[in-house]
């Protein structure tokens, strides 16, 4: 298509709908509905047999309350739940930043004829299935694997009874982390591959040391990428729920995993709709969070 | 002795040597330019001297210290990039900041030092402002102004003005010039434009395929190119080639097809016989219908094959009753004419003997 039919396409109004039309019909469908559908549901009283309590009830008074609310309020161990995994998210986003830095760094320095290679060989977990990575795991941390035995014939040196590296926050955090890594590679890559190699070259010549390039060169430059890999990275990790399910211990159950818990196993929809909104608010509100710090770094190196 | 020597320096890429074997010095407080057309090795050279490339052979030896094993941020030498460099992130003042934060120099000094700098650049008051806010000819300053801050030895400046507009890069030439009286610094300027090189140098490198052609002052390169390379680069000239027929008293006579015997001026005599050329500048030939009578060293009579009307001047591309093509210029300058000639006008060309000069092969 030429520049001059988009353009007019861009200026007709039929033509906007085109083109803005199905994505928007797919979000209003798919997300505005379906979150309104699970906000409506919060103020509603669970079913005998899960699902929802009739609207009009025997009595013919309507079934709205705030009783789910309340009880997410009353009871502490929600909050620690819910707390718990924000650091999870948190340990997962640093870990994944302080892997993926030097990894993007390279790929990005790297001769134009590799990259490519390097970075289909970042996304290349994505070709098999989450959940069969996520059980290769077990296998990986499993009691007779080498790596358990290794860990513990090291422990058993210093006299330290062995230690189960499966079902634990270890396993969990690990697989977050090898799940996630993909996430910031990509959007980190993406900034530091735009970087003017001039920059570091004058910093030098100025008396810069590569340390001191790296912290007042680099690093502030890269930002706007550090802000997009951890949004991308801290928000799936928040609400997860098949890792702490499949890896974890009876401890490490998470928001998601107490959500999940709700709609499948307590039958109990208006929790689990409270427990969702408190996540999605969250991740909606860190996400903008992200987004604006990001967007000023940006439009900075943008101008320059 | 001095401030800068390179002695014997060679860089090779591969099977290409981009720096072959370049000796010069340069003294202290010179403006010094390295010029020459795109590979022909003076931003190797220049890139050596800042520690971002080693040469495979030769020293460089700065102050009476040699620089090999000092990378870039050792070295008292500072580079103005081409680019400009300037940290995006950071304000006018945090770039000009860099440098001394970088040398340690205690923060109670350091306002003094960023205002005298800005100062130096005419840019009083932008400090607050960041590079993006700044055009072109401000970020040049402020590139100028950082590598300045700390007092260097020695200021590379690499292509700096490329990226400006022809007005302002004249502004930035007399810029330049005071600014490196007042400073007193020594500059070393590369650049691939002539008339820059000649507007502002006390001396000129001019190099081609990783050597120095000639090294002079800016009049001497014009006037008295050493090789055929440099007459042709430095300005238009009109390169005469042919047999030598006699020799004496420091005049030459070549025997150049389609124009005839061509008498020039030469500081050696070359044997007769032997291959020579004249380069002859368009400014110094007479463009008449008719030569003067008092013209008597070397004329020749042509047609005008083609003129570019240039506003001051017109250049005149005469073609010889014997096939060679002149080129001759005219300055515009006689009141109530605007050309002297048109195409196809009968003319005839004069000029003295010591307009031209003479280059062996």
């Amino acid at each position: 298509m030429t520049g001059a039919t988009l353009g007019a396409l861009r200026e007709s109004r039929w033509g906007k709908w085109a083109v803005a039309g199905p994505p928007l019909l797919y979000l209003v469908v798919f997300f505005a509905i379906p979150t309104l559908i699970m906000v409506a549901a919060s103020f509603r009283s669970p079913g005998e047999f899960g699902g929802l309590a009739p609207f009009v009830g025997d009595d013919g008074r309507l079934d709205l309350t705030l009783e789910s609310y309340v009880r997410l309020a009353e009871d502490t161990v929600y909050l620690e739940v819910f707390l718990k995994s924000v650091v999870y998210a948190l340990v997962t986003t640093l870990a994944c930043l302080v892997l993926a830095y030097p990894l993007a760094a390279l790929i990005a320095q790297s001769p134009k004829k590799y990259r490519d290679l390097m970075l289909l060989l970042v996304i290349l977990p994505f070709w098999s299935n989450f959940l069969i990575r996520v059980y290769a795991w077990m296998i990986i941390l499993g009691p007779n694997a080498a790596l358990a035995k290794a860990v513990n014939g090291v422990l058993a040196v210093f006299g330290v009874e062995p230690v189960p590296l499966l079902f634990s926050s270890f396993a969990v955090l690990v697989c977050l982390v090898y799940v996630h890594l993909p996430f910031m590679v990509l959007p980190l890559y993406a900034n530091l591959e735009k970087h003017d190699r001039a920059l570091l070259d004058a910093a030098q010549d100025l008396g810069a040391s590569a340390w001191q390039r790296f912290w007042r060169i680099t690093f502030p430059l890269s930002l706007p990428g550090v802000y997009a890999g951890a949004a991308l990275v801290f928000i799936p990790a928040l609400g997860i729920f098949a890792i702490p399910d499949i890896l974890g211990g009876p401890n490490d159950s998470l928001i998601g995993n107490l959500i999940k818990q709700q709609f499948l196993e307590t039958r109990d929809w208006p929790f689990g709709s409270v427990l969702s909104i408190v996540l999605t608010v969250a991740a909606l509100a860190l996400a903008g969070l992200a987004a604006w710090v990001g967007r000023r770094g940006a439009e900075e190196i943008a101008r320059a | 002795m001095a401030l800068l020597e390179i002695q014997g320096v060679t860089r090779r890429f591969g099977d290409f040597t981009a720096v072959d074997d370049v000796s010069l010095a340069v003294e202290a407080g010179e403006f010094f330019t390295l010029l020459g057309p795109s590979g022909c090795g003076k931003t190797t050279l220049l890139r050596m001297i800042a520690g971002f490339d080693l040469p495979d052979a030769g020293r460089i030896v700065l102050d009476g210290k040699d620089l090999a094993g000092s990378p870039p941020e050792r070295r008292p030498v500072r580079t103005v990039f081409q680019s400009y460099a300037l940290f995006p992130h950071m304000t006018v003042e945090g770039n000009v900041a860099f440098p001394l934060q970088m040398a340690k120099v205690p923060a109670a000094d350091m306002p003094a030092k960023i205002a005298e700098a800005l100062e130096d650049v005419r840019l009083t008051g932008f400090g607050k402002r960041m590079p993006h806010e700044l055009s072109g000819g401000q970020r040049q300053r402020v590139a100028i102004a950082r590598a300045l801050v700390t007092h260097p030895t020695l200021l590379l400046l690499d292509e700096p003005l490329a990226a400006l507009d022809a007005k302002l890069r004249e502004e930035m030439q007399i810029e330049l010039i005071n600014l490196q009286k007042e400073v007193g610094i020594t500059f070393v300027y590369v650049t691939h434009d002539q008339t820059e090189a000649l507007a502002l140098s006390h001396r000129i490198a001019v190099m081609n395929r990783g050597r120095v052609e000639q090294l002079d002052e800016p009049s001497r390169i014009y006037g008295l190119p050493a090789t055929k390379f440099v007459a042709d680069f430095i300005g238009h000239c009109n390169l005469l080639s042919g047999p030598v027929t006699s020799g004496a008293d420091g005049v030459v006579a070549l025997d150049v097809p389609g124009i005839g015997v061509v008498r020039a001026a030469a500081r050696t005599i070359p044997a007769t016989g032997a291959p020579g050329t004249v380069a002859l500048r368009p400014e110094k030939i007479r463009i008449a219908t008719f030569a003067p009578s008092d013209a008597a060293d070397n004329r020749v009579r042509g047609t005008v094959a083609d003129l570019l009307y240039m506003g001051d001047v017109t250049v005149y591309k005469v073609e010889t009753e014997g096939g060679a093509r002149v080129e001759a210029l005219l300055a515009n300058s006689q009141s109530g004419r605007t050309k002297f000639f048109e195409v196809g006008d009968a003319v005839e060309m004069s000029w003295a003997v010591d307009a031209g000069h003479y280059i062996a092969e």
